[in-house]
């Protein structure tokens, strides 16, 4: 059975996750010595490995943030059908792929990989994506997405959320309401409580 | 003080249903203890040495009679009859059982309080001046913007997983007295040459095994933006704070090695974006809450009482209290009265049940019905009429919480420490103990004046060891217990981070070490001078030649025995 959750219903999932070849030593960016503070203690993406990433030939597909920037060209008329996502993890910076895709609302999905439960920064890339860069189309959360994050992870703007292959996606769609009418404004509803109703004294 | 409408009602009952069922699935084997720590933390249980700590949220330190007394009531039926107030205004409950928390969090829903938040790598309770609303040098009373700040960060999804705890402190006096310095943000409200009310944003401070006083991040924020502002700043330490390494993770490490410029360019490049959304605070909804917060019906009452005046002449025990306890009132009649927890010999912080009871009933029969409780955990009557301040000291002092001695050495800021916490080096409730027998002499602590002594069992610093005055932590060395002294710290608009004296004590040499820090100032002294402005003027050398004189430095370091 699918463990894809999309717009409050468990549906099969028909996109294919492309992965980045593994390679022999990770290289990781040294924490605390780059500037901008970008990919701190991250693993980094070499030329070899974006080059070596296959892809498969038919098929909606995932590809690797860093694998589209670099190789955009092979994919046009594929984009054209609809057939091409994006995935990235949450170390990532978005604004690469906007600097080769000035709308991205060309990909039908924008995937956010995370890989630890604690990583909050899936719901900032995920405010970022509808605020900033105005992202319209299906969000999706995967990794170690368990039912815990759901209501934060709809309020940061997802709409679909591929639940660990361990738990059971049914039950996480309880927690999509597990608040009825939360403090403040988020992507969702931009409008905070008191903007929302009349309270009272 | 606020109260809940249905709306803050049924998010906390949303909470304790949610909390019930993550820890059902936890009992149930279907969340793991790892999956499991992020949920409970954000709901304040840890699992501590001898059974969970729960810790209760109390919102910027106000509570009600009806609240106390529940919280008392929960003492004893869920523990042993006991909570600890701790340094972030909240209080703890040592000995809880994890099945019961589900229980005990339904049951402070029905007093409108929850342990949303109190732990766990997200904003925490907000904290502010116990004084707030009463004091006589406040600008602003800034407990409407806490309140509206408490809402906006509960379950904030945005910021519920951040690389670590987040802590902000909001204040409005002229002397600040909620270490606006030492947290990741502290806003001091103050108003501008136009008389409007804006914000001094200071970011990046903390305490912990880094020690930081905050840098300036905007001199100058109007008030609707609060906010927003705070977004901006939160999101950029989202996504660059390291999460590699949990003690590198807290936003000074960031705005550390950014630089405060460069992390404060891209603060405002994220704020351009973020400046003017609906989050932005309405004059309408702070109206609403700050309704909430308006002046008590006082009386109109003179300066001065005679009765006080009187009893203050005839009961030298009295006029003892008075001078330590009672603090400057706004409104001409009234104190603030400083119910003090720390008792010569006992746990700092702690009280019983029963002395929750007689503070719950002293509040509604002598102080509105409120109370409050500071980072210096004492719990504060803020209205009590001048002509009422003796029988609040009798009644006080029946239950053991008239302890002259605020602002004093034995008026300790102290953690739970390795008595309880999992994660302490050392234990600190014995030394606290032992130095406060050391100076059981009311005259004599009289004498000594004005002075903040700290103890921490560990570097993450919950009692503040590093702007105490006198600073104590508790540190391992080869698996026995060490104290490392430090003075010349301090809290307020001049905050500093103290300095070692030099290695490390055993426990039994604290008592002594404490003295002869004492017997420094005391001979040093100028008229007037309290031992902060001695320590600043002669610097902590002859602290240091006195406290090591007869002790050769390496005789110091702990001995292994290898023969």
């Amino acid at each position: 059975m699918s463990n894809l959750i999309l717009n409050n219903q468990i549906v099969e999932d028909e996109w294919t996750v492309v992965q980045l070849p593994k390679v022999e030593q990770e290289v990781r960016m040294q924490a605390g010595k780059v500037v901008m503070f970008k990919l701190t203690g991250e693993n980094t993406v070499t030329a070899e490995q974006i080059t070596n990433t296959q892809v498969p030939a038919t098929g909606k597909v995932l590809i690797p943030l860093s694998v589209y920037v670099a190789r955009k060209n092979e994919f046009t008329s594929r984009l054209a059908n609809q057939e091409v996502g994006i995935w990235l993890a949450t170390h990532e910076v978005i604004d690469s792929l906007a600097a080769v895709e000035t709308d991205l609302n060309v990909f039908p999905l924008i995937a956010v990989y995370v890989e630890r439960f604690a990583d909050g920064r899936i719901f900032t890339i995920g405010n970022l994506l509808r605020t900033r860069f105005q992202f319209k189309n299906t969000m999706r959360a995967f990794g170690d997405v368990l039912r815990d994050q759901l209501f934060f992870l709809k309020r940061s703007g997802f709409n679909s959320y591929l639940i660990r292959a361990d738990r059971s996606a049914e039950e996480a769609l309880h927690s999509l309401k597990d608040f009825t009418q939360p403090y403040q404004g988020a992507v969702d509803n931009s409008q905070p409580v008191w903007r929302r109703v009349a309270r009272s004294l | 003080m606020y109260k809940y409408d249905e709306i803050d009602q049924q998010i906390v009952d949303e909470r304790v249903a949610q909390y019930r069922d993550q820890t059902q699935r936890y009992l149930a084997g279907q969340l793991s203890e790892d999956e499991f720590r992020p949920l409970r933390l954000q709901n304040g249980l840890y699992i501590q040495r001898h059974a969970p700590m729960l810790r209760i949220a109390v919102p910027y330190g106000m509570l009600s009679s009806k609240q106390l007394r529940k919280l008392g009531d929960i003492a004893k039926r869920y523990d042993r009859g006991y909570g600890h107030f701790s340094t972030r205004q909240n209080l703890q409950l040592n000995w809880p059982k994890l099945e019961d928390t589900p229980d005990i969090l339904a049951e402070l829903s029905t007093v409108q309080m929850h342990a949303i938040q109190t732990s766990g790598n997200c904003i925490r309770n907000i904290t502010t001046d116990q004084f707030a609303g009463i004091a006589p040098d406040e600008v602003i009373d800034p407990r409407a913007m806490a309140e509206v700040m408490r809402q906006w960060s509960t379950f904030h999804p945005e910021f519920a997983l951040l690389p670590r705890k987040f802590k902000i402190a909001v204040s409005g006096t002229q002397q600040d007295r909620a270490i606006v310095q030492a947290h990741d943000i502290g806003m001091e409200f103050y108003r501008d040459t136009e008389n409007k009310v804006a914000i001094k944003v200071w970011v990046g401070g903390g305490l912990g095994r880094t020690p930081i006083l905050g840098s300036v991040i905007r001199e100058h924020l109007e008030w609707q933006h609060a906010l927003t502002y705070c977004e901006a700043i939160i999101r950029v330490y989202n996504l660059h704070g390291r999460r590699d390494n949990m003690y590198k993770a807290r936003i000074k490490i960031l705005v550390k090695a950014l630089g405060i410029d460069e992390f404060r360019n891209q603060v405002e490049a994220e704020w351009l974006h973020l400046k003017d959304n609906p989050n932005t605070i309405t004059e309408a909804e702070l109206a609403r809450v700050a309704k909430h917060f308006e002046a008590m019906p006082y009386e109109s009452l003179p300066a001065h009482d005679a009765s006080f005046d009187a009893a203050i002449a005839s009961n030298p025990a009295f006029a003892a209290w008075a001078k330590r306890c009672l603090h400057a009132h706004k409104t001409p009649g009234y104190r603030a009265v400083t119910l003090s927890l720390k008792p010569h010999g006992k746990a700092p912080g702690d009280a019983t049940s029963e002395q929750m009871q007689v503070v719950a009933d002293l509040a509604e029969q002598y102080s509105f019905g409120e109370l409050r409780v500071s980072h210096e955990q004492n719990l504060i009557l803020a209205d009590v009429k001048l002509s009422d301040a003796y029988a609040v000291w009798e009644k006080a002092r029946a239950s053991g919480l008239a302890t002259p001695n605020i602002g004093l050495l034995t008026d300790i800021i102290c953690c739970p420490g390795g008595d309880f916490c999992s994660l302490a080096n050392a234990k600190s409730i014995p030394i606290a103990e032992a130095i406060q027998m050391q100076f059981d002499n009311l005259d004599y602590l009289h004498d000594i004046g004005d002075i903040e002594l700290n103890i921490s069992g560990c570097m993450n610093a919950c009692g503040h060891h590093h702007v105490g005055h006198i600073g104590i932590l508790g540190v391992d060395k080869d698996g026995s217990e060490w104290y490392q002294v430090t003075i010349g710290g301090k809290q307020g608009n001049d905050a500093s981070i103290g300095t070692v004296i030099g290695p490390s004590f055993a426990a039994d040499e604290m008592p002594g070490v404490i003295q002869r820090l004492i017997d420094v100032y005391i001979k040093e002294r100028t008229d007037e001078e309290r031992f902060i402005d001695t320590v600043r003027r002669i610097g902590i050398t002859p602290f240091k030649a006195h406290v090591y004189a007869d002790k050769a430095v390496k005789d110091n370091k702990p001995e292994v025995a290898h023969v």
